[in-house]
This record gives C-alpha cells, sequence and structure tokens, in this order.
C-alpha cells in the first residue's frame, strides 16, 4: 500500500478508537492511538494473512504459514479490534458492541469469545512476550518461515515475567520473532522515568542478547522502513526488539504529552473535537 | 474383599516419565518444557530421543507457561513441569490468563506434590494445588495413585484438547494398578466393593485407604474404597451411587481440607445426598521438613487416620 493510502487507514482507525471509547464511556484511548500507525502498517502492508478472493480475512488459529501477531498490552484493546475489523476479520458494526454486555468485543482481548483474529487472551501485563515465543518455537518445528510479532508497553516492563522471556529468546535463538515496546513514557500513576525508571530500554535488550532497532512510531514512513528492515533482519539466530517511540493520544492534539488519557473515555464535546482531527477515509461503522 | 499386594515400588513422577516416553514415540505433537528440574520430572528419555521438540526454560516459570500457551497455536501439546509448588501457585495468574481463559491445549504436569516431597519442607510442600486448579473454569484435575496409574494418565491426558493439570510425587510407592489398564478421564475407578461406609481416595492416599479397609475388614466393616483420580470433572454418579448405598463417606487426599477432593465431594452430597462425611487432609496448616512417612503420620494422612474416621462417620450414620 501506499504510505498515504496507510495513513487514510490509520486516520479512519483513530477515529473508531475514539468513537468506541466513548460510546460505552471507559476504555484506553492514549496507548491505542498511539500504536495506530504499527498496528496499521503491520495489518495492512507488512504481514502476510490470509484472505479469500473477496478480501475477507481467514481466520486460523494455527496461523499456519502465516504471520501471528500478539497484543500484549490488552488494554489497547479498541485500535487492535479497529484494525482486525477493518482488514477484515469481522464487520465493522461490530466496533459499537465494545465493552458492552455479551459482546465478542471484551474489554481486554480474549479468545473466549471466538473472535477471529484474537489468539490470547492479554490484559494482566507480561505474557504476550512468552506466547510469541512459544509461537515462533512452534512455527520452527513446523517448518513454517512465516514471523511472529509481539507489542509491549513500556509501563509493562515493569514486569518480571517479560525478562524471563528477554532471556529465552536470545538463548534459544529464537529469530522468527519480531518485538516492539511502544515507548511512550507514560504509566498509570504518571511517567515513567517517575513510576519505574525503565533506564535504557535498548541497551537492556542488547545486553541480553536481542537485535534492537528503533522506530518512530507515529511516522508512517519510519514505520514500513523500520518492519521492514526488521523483516531483513531476522533469520539471523537473534530476536529482534523494536524500540518503537510514539506519543501517547497521537493524532488528537489535546490528548497528547500526557499519562491522563490512559483509560479516561472523552466526552460529547471531547469527541467532536477529537473526530475535527480525524478525517472520515473509510466510512465510520 | 477384593486383596491388594504388590510386588514393587515405585515412584508416580517416574510414571510420568514413562508416559512421556511412549507419547514422544507415539504423538509427533507433544512437546516438553522444564524449568531446570529434568531429573525430578524423570524427563531425560524423552529429551534424549526428541531434543528437538524438548525446551528447557531455566528457573521461570511464569515464561514456561507462556510459552507452552504460545506452542499450542502451532497445533502442539506441550507438557509445562516442574514442582507442584511453581508450575500452580507461583504462576496461577500466567495460567488463568493464557491457558485456561484462553482454552489452551496445555497440560501442566507436576511432581513433588504435597508433604511426601519430605525433607524439602513446607516452602516447597504444596497443598492447595488441587483447589487451586478445580476453581478455573475448564480445567481438568487429575492425580493419579501409582506407577502405573500416572504412566496411563499422562498418555491419555495428550489426548484430551484442553488444559490439564496432571498431579503426582516424589516417594516410591506400591504399585498395585493394572500395567494394562485403559485410564479414561472423569471416571472414578472401583477399588473395593461395600457397604458400610464409602472412602473416596486420590493419589497417594488410595494404598492407604486399601490398608484402612483390610483394618476395617478385622473389625467387622465392609468399605467400599473409591479411587477419585479425576478431582475435576468429578465422577458425581460414582460417589452418588456409592453414598446411596453406603450411608457416609470419608475423603482422603493429600491436601488442605479446604478445597480439595472431600470438598467437590461434599458439594455433590449436599446437593443431592445428604450423608454424614468425614475429611482426611492436612487441616489448614502448612507442612514442614520430616521424612514422607513421618510427615503422612503426624499430620494424619494414613490408615490410621482413615479407619477413624470412617468409624466417626459411621457412627453419625448410626446416630
Amino acid at each position: 500500500m501506499e504510505i498515504q493510502e496507510l495513513k487514510n487507514v490509520a486516520s479512519q482507525v483513530r477515529r473508531d478508537i475514539v468513537r468506541m471509547v466513548h460510546g460505552c464511556q471507559s476504555g484506553h484511548p492514549g496507548g491505542s492511538l498511539g500504536c495506530t500507525d504499527l498496528l496499521v502498517g503491520l495489518f495492512f502492508d507488512q504481514m502476510t494473512l490470509k484472505s479469500d478472493s473477496e478480501g475477507k480475512k481467514i481466520f486460523d488459529m494455527n496461523g499456519t504459514n502465516e504471520d501471528i501477531f500478539f497484543l500484549s498490552n490488552g488494554h489497547i484493546s479498541p485500535v487492535f479490534y479497529s484494525v482486525l475489523a477493518r482488514s477484515g476479520y469481522f464487520p465493522k458494526e461490530e466496533l459499537a458492541t465494545f465493552r458492552k454486555l455479551n459482546s465478542r468485543l471484551q474489554g481486554h482481548p480474549t479468545t473466549h469469545e471466538h473472535l477471529d483474529g484474537v489468539r490470547i487472551a492479554s490484559g494482566s501485563l507480561g505474557q504476550g512476550l512468552s506466547v510469541a515465543i512459544g509461537a515462533a518455537e512452534a512455527k520452527k518445528l513446523n517448518g513454517d518461515k512465516s514471523l511472529v510479532f509481539v507489542l509491549m508497553g513500556d509501563g509493562e516492563q515493569n514486569e518480571g515475567q517479560v525478562w524471563e522471556a528477554a532471556t529465552y529468546a536470545p538463548h534459544h535463538k529464537v529469530d522468527n520473532l519480531i518485538a516492539f515496546i511502544d515507548f511512550n513514557g507514560q504509566q498509570i500513576d504518571g511517567p515513567t522515568d517517575k513510576v519505574m525508571n525503565n533506564r535504557d530500554l535498548g541497551a537492556k535488550y542488547e545486553a541480553f542478547g536481542w537485535k534492537v532497532i528503533k522506530m518512530n512510531g507515529n511516522d508512517m514512513e519510519d514505520v514500513i522502513k523500520v518492519l521492514k528492515e526488521a523483516r531483513s533482519l531476522s533469520g539471523q539466530g537473534t530476536p529482534i526488539m523494536v524500540i518503537m517511540k510514539t506519543e501517547m493520544g497521537a493524532g488528537v492534539d489535546f490528548m497528547m504529552g500526557s499519562h491522563k488519557w490512559h483509560g479516561v473515555a472523552p466526552n460529547d464535546e471531547q469527541l467532536a473535537a477529537a473526530l475535527a482531527q480525524l478525517p472520515e477515509t473509510l466510512g465510520d461503522y | 474383599m477384593k486383596k491388594y499386594t504388590f510386588t514393587e515400588k515405585k515412584d508416580t513422577r517416574s510414571g510420568f516419565g514413562a508416559g512421556m516416553q511412549v507419547l514422544g514415540q507415539t504423538n509427533p505433537n507433544v512437546v516438553a518444557l522444564c524449568a531446570d528440574l529434568v531429573g525430578s520430572l524423570k524427563l531425560e528419555a524423552f529429551i534424549k530421543e526428541n531434543p528437538e521438540r524438548f525446551f528447557q526454560t531455566g528457573i521461570a516459570e511464569a515464561n514456561m507457561i507462556g510459552i507452552a500457551a504460545g506452542l499450542t497455536i502451532g497445533g502442539k501439546i506441550p507438557f509445562a513441569t516442574t514442582f507442584a509448588n511453581f508450575g500452580t501457585g507461583r504462576v496461577y495468574d500466567q495460567i488463568r490468563q493464557s491457558v485456561a481463559y484462553s482454552n489452551k491445549n496445555v497440560k501442566i504436569a507436576c511432581s513433588h506434590a504435597g508433604l511426601t516431597l519430605g525433607e524439602d519442607g513446607a516452602t516447597h510442600q504444596i497443598l492447595e494445588d488441587l483447589g487451586l486448579m478445580k476453581m478455573l473454569p475448564g480445567m481438568t484435575v487429575i492425580n493419579p495413585c501409582d506407577y502405573n496409574q500416572t504412566k496411563a494418565a499422562t498418555i491419555a491426558v495428550a489426548d484430551h484438547v484442553g488444559p490439564v493439570y496432571l498431579r503426582f510425587g516424589r516417594p516410591v510407592v506400591p504399585i498395585f494398578t493394572p500395567a494394562d489398564q485403559e485410564f479414561v478421564i472423569g471416571k472414578a475407578w472401583m477399588v473395593n466393593e461395600g457397604t458400610d461406609v464409602s472412602i473416596f481416595a486420590t493419589g497417594h492416599l488410595v494404598w492407604e485407604s486399601i490398608l484402612a479397609g483390610e483394618i476395617l475388614a478385622e473389625k467387622g466393616i465392609n468399605a467400599e474404597i473409591i479411587n477419585i483420580h479425576t478431582i475435576k470433572p468429578l465422577d458425581e454418579e460414582a460417589v452418588l451411587a456409592s453414598v446411596r448405598k453406603t450411608g457416609c463417606a470419608v475423603s482422603a487426599e493429600e491436601h488442605q481440607i479446604a478445597g480439595g477432593l472431600g470438598d467437590s465431594i461434599a458439594q455433590v452430597l449436599i446437593r443431592k445426598h445428604l450423608a454424614p462425611l468425614e475429611y482426611v487432609g492436612v487441616n489448614d496448616s502448612f507442612g514442614e521438613s520430616g521424612t514422607p512417612a513421618q510427615l503422612m503420620e503426624k499430620y494424619g494422612l494414613n490408615a490410621a487416620n482413615i479407619v477413624e474416621k470412617a468409624l466417626k462417620a459411621i457412627a453419625r450414620k448410626n446416630s
């Protein structure tokens, strides 16, 4: 896809995010907006995914011979759901059910409701990198050359299990794995530097044996360039970590630059102000 | 009364190792993970014959559970193994979210459960694992009683689609179930039919219940002994059929009374057939260091206490 087309998709996804969160008056817009460009770049351009002749995605839980994406920081479910719907896994109208009773779009992603595109429940933090390693190990056993992608938050790096997984992947040469950290510098109680200083995450992962690369996660051109680079680095004996600099709330000016919009829904007025900044490109749900 | 004898004693964990060796040869999707306890889990044969299907995680149990969940996404049947304490309580949230709620086909297979771990003491002697695991929706919970049953259960759970907790132990115990048994998940095994009291036992307490049945017989009491190897789903029909006949029951397990097999049986009896029930289990206490035999005696997990509780249950029935 052309960069401009991807940007158009991202604008629609951001509209979906703020409308979904407004619709149920709960959820996590900040991180969702920050990670929109990455998920659009992956699902609309860089991941190899199965689809039928009409473009509807074919969901295979085992992900055989296709790339797999795991969302470890499950609270940014709005962006995940929007991208899954917009890329053809389920009808976009279902986005209106987000966080409502009897919805398949639970507050945090789950396989429990059989929503196509979701392969693991996430929400309790720190578990996705381990799951992604397992899926990558299975691909190796199966002789499947496709890749596994996983996204974590930077606050999530506080969790001890992340570092168990960080130790495992280089030791076992899990080189069909590309992980991302959403480095927005914010977590619920404030800036990560104040709450629990991660210090130099890139240096840490390098010391653990990962190939570390950086990305501007809110610049679609850089996202695509780095995704291509990451893929080219796979299969060389080391797992790949992309430290992705983003702005929480990216695309909506009053949601940016603070942790305030981590888990707060906009009111009617704020919704209108947000949507005014985000062109409707593919048609609202 | 059927007479049980044995010619050999072995640890149940060796039954697991033997079952894994069979699975290594018969089911190419079976893989194993271990958190730095390969020898204790008796995985050497599986690893030797299938090195590419074994994943050493180091002392990192949370990561092991997550990797196991991920392996299922490629169609694998992972057995995640360590001591019961580290494979359940330590990683409860990982099991809850990545395995049970995600409905992944992971087998959590744990040795060194309960007091019979022995000298290492209470830090390692989990007595809450059956309760923790049975509370998780969709989790199957199995606690076999000897080497042969553990081997059969190991092979059986590989064919069951869904998360399983398989619990076994460290000490050598009599082998008294048949080597060629068919292990049916959720189907209780009738050890001895009787009419006066039902003894529902699991794990190492099954053999103690057999011994208790012999002592009771000398007193003129005809005990029915049933091996509940599958704690969940519980064979309610077997429980009810037995208690309808005997009118009272004893549960026997190497576990806390709270949340264990006895509580599962109590729920059935309360809902469907009120009858006296006495518990043999650890009563709201941690374990301690000692030999397995010393600990089982001190905490009342033996034939003598099963006899005492059986007499009490019968007395309550007749009062």
